[in-house]
């Protein structure tokens, strides 16, 4: 790297491009994370922190990895073009949602994610029902079938922890397509999709059962896993796998969720 | 450490105790667990079938001369397919409202994968739909393929086998089906032909995969283990004795004026109705569209197959019963195209990358399948290096890239997917699987009101939905 394209700064690790952006780089800081996320949309992700590599992370600690922390970076916002049908089908939503309102395409759509070739769309939750309407009915787009709504519970994210995901299938055009909402743990609601497709009736339910995600407009938002007075959502990453120690042998397994992990 | 002396069963007060240990609880007649009148607020009289007399159960029901009466058929119930629940509220004979209550299989599949390496969540998934454990371990190790990015590096001959694993799974899959299906309207003929020809195709995994059922044979990166020596002519000899056995079960049910009156026109949904509600699979395709995607969306080189897609146009049971039929056909065809190729295509069946490949390799010994010796002599006793690799690739696993993928496939019951998600870690962040029997189920209502009692049967089994799947 030559010096005249390195910004002067204390720290020259720290804004040494390769630390900011590589998940593979363990040795990452906060300072690192914090210009990650002030580079613009492009930026990977960041959805949490990962302490230590494997054992205590703290206390008994004898390894020196304890102090080790790891931003947890998903991949950013792409640039167009997208490649694939991608463009042509971004392209055809911004038509059908139009520029101007609460529902157009550069309000409702918060980022636009080409991944490992699946195309995903960061949803504002108001405009969730637009949107999922404009895929449904849009003759260019006619995504007839959501194939499952799946929750992600990510408590780093600030203000983002809950995510909702959802794998929509389009058999006219034999195309894929996955919509992503988020809503903050203390206010979580989202707009439910039944009335567009039926069949996110059980799928909502579910994750309403393991994620406490409330799907607002559901016909009937109970239980489906777990019984009716169930306390707490077990999917969320803050509720116990639970278990008892196992004896064999005279000795002791500890349940998985206390034994020594490698994250 | 804790010995068995150290457990210690509390006493529990009696007023803290469950209620079903309570007998002056429940009907008073030695089920606790029953419901009574005090359940309900609108006092409508409930009455519990537990043995005795079904004669006079109808007859004390009757005397109210109350038209419209709520059956609780399930979750312990022989024809509801496993631990499925059917509210049924009838009027006469006649179901006006059928809801499915679900849940009683729950067993947090999906949260113990987080608890465990990627490798060992392949043991999880696997149990899910216990009928079709390879496609789960299919859609899961492809998942992770396309978070690691090796989906172009997987060796041919290990996409082969796990085509030719996948279509014996939805034969036996098919199979068990029709099987369950037909001892449901109580021909047990069906059933035991079913099973018989499906004992044949579990010969084959448990020759290849050392197990029956829960195989968790195959792995991110491939397979578990190449396919042992005389498998390929014992699947030879296998697949004209399913041919003939499946022609036995076409000769029993095709024409059959019994099933016929049971199943045509019973269980009726159109392609409206499907496209709304979701629907894959036989179902979808006994609508009349040819949706299925190993055609559409291709996995594993299914595009280099030769096999046809079936459809009918009756959206009945009747029509989704041959819908299955012929479809076994068609995976007979593929698997015979694979025996073909495997004699040809030799080479690993594992990645290359030696940071995700299984270091472990099985042998078959006299006393069945275990260690590899060869292996283990290596490990323990020539090369350290070996050994820190095989542990540190064992316990603690290898990492994926943070990320999300989904990478769908046709189980024989419709679209099955997992959407997994990885924040870099050696386990999975999420898992989540979407069953097709969970999503299809919420079909019950569409496919069975307005009918009779006994056609919901007809229409349940048309779904075939395994409540492992179901409720994972």
């Amino acid at each position: 790297m030559s010096d005249d394209t390195k910004p002067p700064a204390d720290d020259p690790k720290a804004t040494a491009p390769e630390a900011v952006v590589g998940s593979e780089d363990l040795h990452a800081t906060d300072l690192d994370l914090t210009e990650a996320n002030a580079a613009g949309d492009t930026a990977p992700v960041r959805i949490g922190e990962r302490r230590g590599m494997f054992g205590p992370t703290r206390g008994s600690d004898t390894t020196g990895y304890g102090g080790l922390r790891t931003p947890i970076l998903f991949p950013g916002a792409s640039e167009k073009p997208y490649g694939s049908y991608f463009d042509e089908l971004t392209t055809t939503l911004e038509q059908a949602l139009g520029t101007t309102g609460d529902t157009a395409y550069g309000s409702a759509v918060e980022r636009v994610v080409v991944d490992r070739g699946e195309l995903t769309l960061h949803i504002r939750r108001e405009a969730l029902p637009a949107v999922a309407r404009a895929l449904r009915d849009d003759p260019a787009l006619r995504f007839e079938i959501c194939t499952g709504v799946s929750g992600v519970h990510f408590p780093g994210e600030a203000g983002r922890e809950l995510h909702a995901v959802y794998h929509l299938l389009s058999i006219t055009h034999n195309r894929r397509l996955r919509l992503e909402v988020s809503a903050p743990d203390d206010d979580a609601r989202i707009p439910s999709v039944v009335e567009t497709w039926p069949a996110a009736d059980w799928h909502e339910r579910e994750t309403w059962d393991m994620f406490g995600i409330v799907f607002e407009g559901h016909p009937s938002l109970t239980r489906i896993l777990m019984p009716d007075d169930w306390p707490g959502h077990p999917q969320r990453k803050d509720y116990p796998l639970g278990g008892i120690p196992v004896e064999y042998k005279g000795g002791t397994v500890p349940p998985p969720d206390e034994r020594r992990s490698y994250n | 450490m804790t010995t068995h002396d150290d457990t210690i069963y509390e006493e529990i007060p009696a007023d803290e105790q469950s209620p079903g240990l309570d007998p002056a609880l429940g009907d008073g007649q030695g089920d606790p667990y029953a419901t009574t009148d005090a359940d309900r607020e609108d006092g409508a009289r409930v009455f519990n079938a537990s043995g005795g007399d079904w004669g006079d159960l109808v007859d004390e029901a009757t005397a109210l001369h109350e038209e419209r009466i709520v059956v609780n058929m399930g979750p312990q119930h022989p024809s509801t397919h496993g631990v499925l629940r059917l509210i049924l509220e009838l009027d006469g004979e006649t179901v006006t409202e059928a809801r499915a209550g679900i849940g009683y299989l729950h067993t947090g599949i999906e949260k113990n994968m987080e608890f465990r390496s990627w490798v060992q969540g392949v043991t999880f998934c696997t149990r899910m739909d216990y009928l079709t454990p390879m496609f789960q371990e299919a859609t899961y190790c492809l998942g992770i393929e396309r978070l690691l990015g090796i989906e172009d590096q997987i060796p041919e001959r290990a996409s082969i086998i796990r085509v030719l694993m996948m279509e014996l799974t939805r034969i036996n899959s098919h199979l068990v089906c029709l099987g369950t299906g037909g001892m449901e309207l109580g021909a047990t003929t069906v059933m035991t032909v079913g099973f018989r020809e499906r004992e044949r195709i579990l010969r084959i995994f448990e020759a290849v995969t050392g197990l029956r059922m829960n195989n968790a044979y195959i792995r991110p990166g491939g397979v578990a283990q190449d396919l042992p020596h005389g498998c390929l002519d014992q699947i030879n000899d296998t697949v004209p004795q399913l041919r003939a056995g499946l022609r036995e079960l076409e000769l029993l049910l095709n024409e059959n004026p019994i099933l016929k009156g049971r199943t045509k026109e019973v269980g009726y949904l159109d392609l409206a109705g499907c496209m709304a509600l979701g629907i894959t699979g036989p179902i979808l395709r006994s609508a009349g569209l040819p949706h299925d995607l190993r055609k559409s969306q291709p996995y594993c080189g299914y595009e280099t197959y030769d096999f046809e897609v079936i459809t009918r146009t009756g959206a009945d049971a009747y029509d989704r019963i041959r819908i299955r039929l012929d479809e076994m056909y068609e995976s007979l065809k593929i698997v015979e195209q694979c025996v073909e190729r495997l004699k040809k295509v030799h080479g690993p069946v594992m990645v290359e990358d030696k940071k995700i490949a299984w270091p472990a390799q099985l042998s078959v010994g006299s006393d069945g399948q275990g260690n590899s010796l060869d292996h283990i002599r290596e490990i323990m006793g020539t090369s350290m290096e070996s050994l820190i690799h095989h542990f540190k690739l064992v316990t603690e696993g290898f990492r994926v890239p943070a990320g999300q993928a989904y990478v769908p496939i046709e189980s024989p019951k419709g679209e099955l997917g997992c959407h997994v998600v990885s924040d870099g870690g050696t386990r999975p962040y999420r898992a989540h699987f979407r069953d097709p029997s969970f999503n299809n189920l919420q079909a019950v209502a569409a496919l069975s009101e307005g009918g009779q009692v006994a056609d919901v049967i007809v229409a349940v089994a048309s779904i075939d939905p395994v409540m492992g799947g179901v409720d994972r």
